[in-house]
């Protein structure tokens, strides 16, 4: 996705995964690791789900309530990572933070996630639109450190 | 008098910009803004006479020790108790935290029940979980109304022979209507019992005299009323303070001790400030307490009142904007945006300089009454003015294209 998509375009794709939401559900499933992301200074809490298997994401998906950017941003997040290895997914979450704190990043791995990149004018709003990201760190942080436990 | 253009000297925070707009704080039942004199004071005390408490062995010493009792007599004199019965605290969370477990956790027993409402912050709900789980007594609460309000015929209704502490807040930070203590009070001492009010939101607007409600605890926080933060007031009736446990022990609450450990205790207020105290705090409190007297409460509050009720007119004519509590006397507007999450109606107002929170409430309320996880809440004080309404209502117009701030 071309970085010029017009503002109105960034909305639309905003307000679509916001209303409706990709990936959002709670699995019954206990192979899944699960992270609950609870912001102690707004009213985000959502649980975000990973299932890796062979070191592919095979599943990511999340749950609970939030505002439109988290959201949004967590749906985005859900879409870029199912099928890709951990390694692939890493990639695409640093590059997505670099996108936030404005440094430079590779536009071509973020597809729709691009239209976060105005966040950083709102400093309130990052944690919106990185909280699910940061779960998701995590998880696959967790999943890295089991199998290094394994072996 | 409430002057604005005073108010505009005195308060730096005033003169301030935000995202580019003039900034609008309407999030005083958080926190408020300081005026200049309240630092000065502070200021004061660290270039002038600088020296701790209690060590009145040279002339420094002894006159921060006379500054000390000065707050503490302010602020006995603007509550109307004795001096020797204010207690300086970190804030509300703490005074009231220090009645639970120095009063609550002492004398109940099983069976004994406390009783709250769902209305309360939880800083006056879990302590009291604490004390449940620890004594084994009970928790009840007190039904609300439709509207959310607390009547004294609620109360009436909810007493017994076993209610031993009725905990409840003056002016709720949510729903923001003012509770007639006074009669209250009658009510639950009529059964023995004793009414612990928690009064962060309404001291700091409202004149409250502690004689005249016959409440027998009071808490509130420095900072809402002007002061610096880190410091509270916990009031109680002399008698009961004498019997509870101090929260702390230390230097400075106790006469003499030995290593058998026998400890006497100093007598009530001495007795709950363990260690140095927050000197500056109480110093800059009292300032502030100076400050609010010279315009006036009563001026205050009636100002509050017909700023509120300028404020929801103008948001009854819009019609994407919903009121929870439409008819409430404080300062505490609670609203949504049709159709917009509360906090995504925050950051839009902050995206036009104005500060206004978003929160979700308990389950029981917010099913209840207001029927949505989240509210937006915007709060006034004695130097907000028409022009912030004016901003704030326009903002809150053009709320539902939220995204905006997000492109613009």
């Amino acid at each position: 996705m071309p970085i010029s998509i017009s503002p109105m375009m960034m909305r639309q794709i905003i307000m679509d995964h916001y209303e409706h939401p990709h990936n959002k559900r709670t699995p019954n499933d206990d192979r899944y690791l699960k992270i609950n992301m609870n912001s102690a200074s707004c009213i985000d809490n959502i649980d975000v789900f990973l299932l890796v298997e062979n070191g592919i994401v095979k599943d990511c998906c999340f749950d609970g309530v939030g505002c439109t950017i988290s959201t949004a941003s967590t749906s985005i997040m859900t879409d870029l990572v199912v099928g890709k290895t951990l390694e692939e997914a890493k990639n695409i979450i640093e590059n997505y933070k670099k996108m936030i704190a404005e440094d430079e990043f590779d536009e071509n791995l973020l597809d729709e996630a691009i239209v976060f990149i105005n966040t950083s004018k709102q400093a309130s709003r990052i944690k919106c639109a990185t909280i699910g990201w940061n779960g998701l760190e995590e998880l696959i942080n967790e999943s890295e450190g089991e199998k290094h436990e394994q072996k | 008098m409430i002057n604005y253009r005073q108010f505009l000297v005195d308060f730096p925070m005033l003169n301030k910009t935000m995202q580019n707009h003039r900034l609008v704080y309407l999030d005083n039942a958080a926190t408020s803004f300081k005026p200049t004199i309240v630092l000065d004071a502070i200021r004061d005390y660290y270039e002038n006479y600088c020296a701790n408490t209690h060590r009145g062995d040279y002339d420094i010493a002894h006159f921060a020790d006379v500054n000390y009792d000065k707050a503490r007599q302010t602020v006995a004199d603007f509550i109307n108790a004795d001096k020797s019965e204010v207690v300086f605290t970190a804030g509300t969370s703490m005074s009231i935290n220090m009645i639970a477990y120095g009063y609550g956790m002492k004398f109940l027993k099983p069976g004994d029940e406390i009783l709250l409402t769902e209305a309360e912050h939880a800083s006056n709900v879990l302590p009291w979980f604490t004390v449940a789980k620890e004594t084994g007594c009970t928790i009840r609460y007190i039904p609300l109304t439709k509207e959310g309000r607390l009547t004294p015929e609620n109360v009436e209704k909810a007493m017994n022979e076993k209610t031993k502490i009725v905990a409840i807040a003056q002016v709720t930070n949510v729903l923001g209507y003012v509770v007639d203590i006074k009669t209250i009070s009658k009510i639950v001492h009529k059964y023995g019992a004793l009414i612990m009010v928690d009064g962060a939101q309404s001291v700091p607007h409202i004149k409250v005299d502690v004689k005249d409600l016959d409440c027998d605890f009071l808490s509130f926080s420095g900072h809402k009323m002007c002061g610096p933060t880190g410091i509270g007031v916990m009031y109680g009736k002399y008698e009961l303070l004498k019997v509870m446990e101090p929260l702390m022990s230390g230097g400075g609450m106790n006469a003499r001790f030995n290593t058998c450990g026998e400890v006497t205790l100093l007598l009530p207020p001495a007795k709950f400030e363990a260690g140095t105290q927050n000197i500056e705090g109480a110093i800059g409190l009292a300032a502030a307490i100076k400050y609010l007297d010279k315009i006036g409460m009563d001026n205050i509050e009636k100002y509050e009142k017909g700023l509120r009720d300028y404020a929801i007119s103008k948001l009854k004519e819009l019609d994407n904007v919903i009121l929870y509590n439409e008819t409430a006397e404080s300062g505490i507007i609670t609203f949504n945006i049709k159709d917009v999450f509360a906090q995504d109606a925050a950051t839009y107002l902050n995206s036009r300089g104005v500060c206004v929170r978003s929160g979700q409430h308990c389950a029981k309320i917010l099913m209840d009454f207001l029927g949505t996880v989240a509210t937006v809440r915007a709060s006034l004080y004695f130097y907000n003015t028409k022009e912030d309404i004016d901003v704030f209502v326009d903002a809150c117009k053009k709320a539902g294209d939220f995204l905006d701030a997000y492109f613009n």
